[in-house]
């Protein structure tokens, strides 16, 4: 990975102007008074985080930081603000000690845990000494995946991918149960207008036509390259769907539903896991342990394939298969529970419209 | 030769800089939805341009200039449409460009 800035004095002055920009962010937060100045300052501020951690060398967080933060979430939290107020009402006097007290004495104790931290690129302290530094040395031996991120989050800790993986079902299906969850695909959705930008615009919908197979094809190229560089099956998955959610802020919900029902929807992101977690199995079924994807492969079979590391190549066939396949798992699960939330808020408020108009 | 291509890049992304800043002088002063679009815009198509043209200078010929022409293609897509969007929805719910001079606000003004 090559640095982003060439002269550590620019690197300094640029890293000093994005703290400070995403300082007066947070204060820009705390004064606004309106709903949805708050979640484009929000999505301002992920931007922001974003380059900071591009700064900070970390290329996949930033990815998933942009995606994530700047991208998705802004427009759940968009269709979440429709069915609201936009006013926040302000606090009175009375309450606000306690909430100031309790954020001070917080901040105050992580100023004082901040002078135990390792300095920032500290090659003595220990996460770049002892575990780091094994990922490092191992990994082009063990796993052969370019991306040592990539190895580490895929294959040394999958297990812990898939806790995961499994959070974010649950925290769909939280979602879904709080909104309501019975809304299926065969219930009537009238054509929401709130949701939808400018109707039956020409210029739009080609654009839309044009893009979303682009970002499709987009987000599959991350998954697979997630190997080699930055990417993998969370950024997929929520690139995915964002083509999505394009694909019914132009059209409309309604048609969204018809092409892709929320049934399918639900099932995919309950397969997503089921997918990751049955890979761990067909390991242990083939003799190794959980999600151990030397295993996946017969050696026999292993060594027979092009430039196999069984036969002396670099190929490491069974790690490779293991990561893309539990990547698409990942990919599954965060596309579909994504989808489903926002159809579940985009429902709730083409509900209210058709109560309102009854 | 190489060094004064680089410079020419410099210069493009310094132009850009400028059409940045006056795009948001622009969003920040200008009257009412649409020329604030408008000026928005400008910072989004010409600007970005100006800028992906420096940084393909710069780049040279390489894999990063065919990424940055990629880049360049769905800025011009998307930007426009965003703003044709944006200007449809202030439309849809209600704002009215200010027509004639807007240092004498007329009847049509709200």
């Amino acid at each position: 990975m090559t640095r982003l800035l060439a002269a550590p004095e620019a690197e300094l002055v640029f890293a000093a102007l994005l703290l400070t920009l995403l300082a007066g962010l947070v204060l820009a937060l705390l004064a606004a008074r309106s709903v949805l100045t708050c979640i484009l300052l929000m999505s301002v501020f992920s931007l922001t985080m974003a380059l900071w951690l591009m700064v900070m060398d970390a290329p996949d967080v930033a990815f998933t930081e942009a995606s994530v933060g700047a991208g998705v979430s802004t427009m759940i939290l968009l269709g979440a603000a429709l069915s609201s107020t936009d006013v926040i009402p302000s606090v009175r006097p009375g309450r606000f000690w306690f909430p100031a007290v309790a954020c001070l004495a917080a901040f105050i104790g992580m100023a004082l845990a901040l002078s135990d931290l390792p300095v920032f690129g500290d090659p003595g302290s220990p996460p770049s000494s002892y575990v780091g530094r094994l990922y490092l040395e191992h990994t082009p031996h063990d796993i052969g995946a370019p991306n040592v991120v990539t190895a580490v989050l895929a294959s040394y800790r999958g297990f812990d991918t898939l806790g995961e993986t499994s959070v974010i079902l649950a925290a769909g299906v939280g979602v879904l149960l709080l909104l309501g969850g019975s809304l299926n695909s065969r219930d009537p959705v009238s054509e929401d207008v709130s949701l939808r930008i400018s109707a039956g615009s020409p210029v739009l919908s080609v654009a839309a036509r044009l893009l979303i197979p682009i970002i499709c094809l987009y987000a599959f190229y991350v998954l697979a390259h997630g190997e080699f560089g930055a990417g993998g099956g969370f950024q997929a998955g929520v690139i995915l769907a964002a083509a999505l959610i394009l694909h019914a802020l132009v059209f409309g919900v309604r048609e969204t539903m018809r092409a892709l029902p929320v049934g399918v929807v639900r099932s995919c992101a309950a397969l997503g896991v089921l997918g990751y977690a049955s890979i761990g199995f067909i390991a242990i079924l083939h003799g190794g342990r959980f999600l151990d994807y030397d295993a996946l492969l017969s050696p026999v079979f292993e060594a027979g394939l092009p430039s196999s590391h069984l036969a002396g190549g670099h190929h490491h066939w069974g790690q490779r298969l293991g990561i893309l396949g539990i990547e698409t798992g990942v990919m599954l699960a965060v596309a579909s529970t994504m989808t489903a939330i926002f159809y579940a808020f985009a429902g709730r408020v083409s509900r209210s419209d058709e109560a309102g108009a009854a | 030769m190489l060094e004064a291509i680089a410079w020419i890049g410099s210069a493009f992304i310094i132009a850009a800089v400028g059409l940045s800043i006056a795009g948001a002088v622009g969003v920040l002063r200008f009257p009412d939805v649409y020329t604030r679009i408008h000026a928005a815009s400008i910072t989004d198509t010409g600007a970005a341009s100006l800028m992906t043209l420096g940084m393909l200078l710069m780049a040279g010929l390489s894999p990063a200039a065919i990424k940055l022409c990629i880049v360049w293609l769905f800025i011009m897509l998307t930007s426009p449409a965003a703003a044709h969007a944006l200007a449809g929805a202030a439309f849809g719910s209600g704002h009215r460009p200010i027509l004639g001079d807007p240092r004498r606000p007329s009847e049509d003004e709200t």
